[in-house]
């Protein structure tokens, strides 16, 4: 029962703060709370950045939700790149490829509800995230 | 792009960040604090960033890196403003920032970096090993 959401092609930095105010703008909305909002726009942040440097590109779609019992807002992240090989490898703190901190991953995935990832070696990886409001 | 304006009041950088800055701001902020740090031989650099509802791992490896670079060119920085919000989501997100000294504002940083100038002296108490690595000479103001 979640409705459709707003779909953001992720091909440059631009697109990554698009992606931030597009999840801030939501999250004011649904009516979470300060902290969370700033947690979820950061795990969203950090995932978008994802898709852009190790997916190559892709896009983010960003839409309420509603469990029947609580409101929140529930992110999807979707990339048709190389995929993650070793996701116990990918979730550990201070791993990255990229050179970057290693902690977007493992980061993004402590700041939120619920956290599922779907990915292939050569298919790409999906990536959906869900805040709940207290 | 968008620039984000590095100001010189005394002997002190100020970078106030008001915008939501793409990764390639954040870059060049960083060279262009080098460059100004150099420029000017201010020995202090404060970064506010009371105006950002998020910082994200990119943006507190740049506010790191920046700090760390700093150093090197004998300038200290202290990053100011941060909102509690913020703070609480960076520790959870794994990043604590080490080696960055903070203060709550503008004021308590400029005092922090006056208060650390007047207790080096001018004898600066490096034993990080950079002594003899080779830095840019730094003109006088």
């Amino acid at each position: 029962m979640n409705e459709p959401g707003r779909r953001i092609e992720v091909a440059s930095d631009q697109d990554v703060v698009r992606v931030r105010q597009q999840v801030r703008t939501l999250a004011v909305a649904v009516k979470l709370s300060l902290v969370d909002q700033t947690k979820i726009v950061t795990a969203a942040s950090e995932l978008a950045r994802n898709t852009l440097v190790y997916g190559g590109g892709g896009w983010v779609e960003v839409a309420p939700a509603d469990n029947g019992r609580r409101k929140g807002i529930r992110i999807v992240f979707s990339d048709h790149g190389p995929g993650i090989a070793d996701l116990d490898l990918a979730f550990t703190d201070g791993y990255t490829t990229g050179g970057g901190l290693g902690l977007g991953l493992s980061g993004a995935r402590r700041l939120v509800d619920e956290f599922d990832i779907v990915t292939a070696v050569g298919e790409g990886t999906t990536i959906t995230v869900t805040k709940w409001c207290r | 792009m968008e620039r984000v304006p590095v100001l010189k009041i005394g002997d002190i950088l100020l970078v106030s960040i008001q915008i939501d800055m793409e990764d390639q701001v954040a870059l060049q902020l960083q060279e262009d604090l080098a460059e100004r740090i150099v420029a000017t031989g201010c020995h202090g650099v404060i970064i506010d960033i009371s105006a950002l509802d998020i910082v994200d791992s990119f943006v507190g490896r740049t506010l790191a890196t920046i700090a760390a670079i700093s150093r090197v060119l004998d300038a200290e920085t202290v990053v100011v403003g941060m909102r509690p919000a913020v703070a609480i989501t960076l520790v959870e997100l794994g990043l604590s920032l080490p080696g960055i000294r903070t203060a709550l504002n503008v004021e308590l940083g400029m005092d922090l970096l006056a208060r650390e100038r007047e207790d080096n002296g001018d004898d600066d108490e490096e034993t990080n090993g950079l002594e003899g690595a080779e830095t840019p000479a730094v003109p006088a103001p």
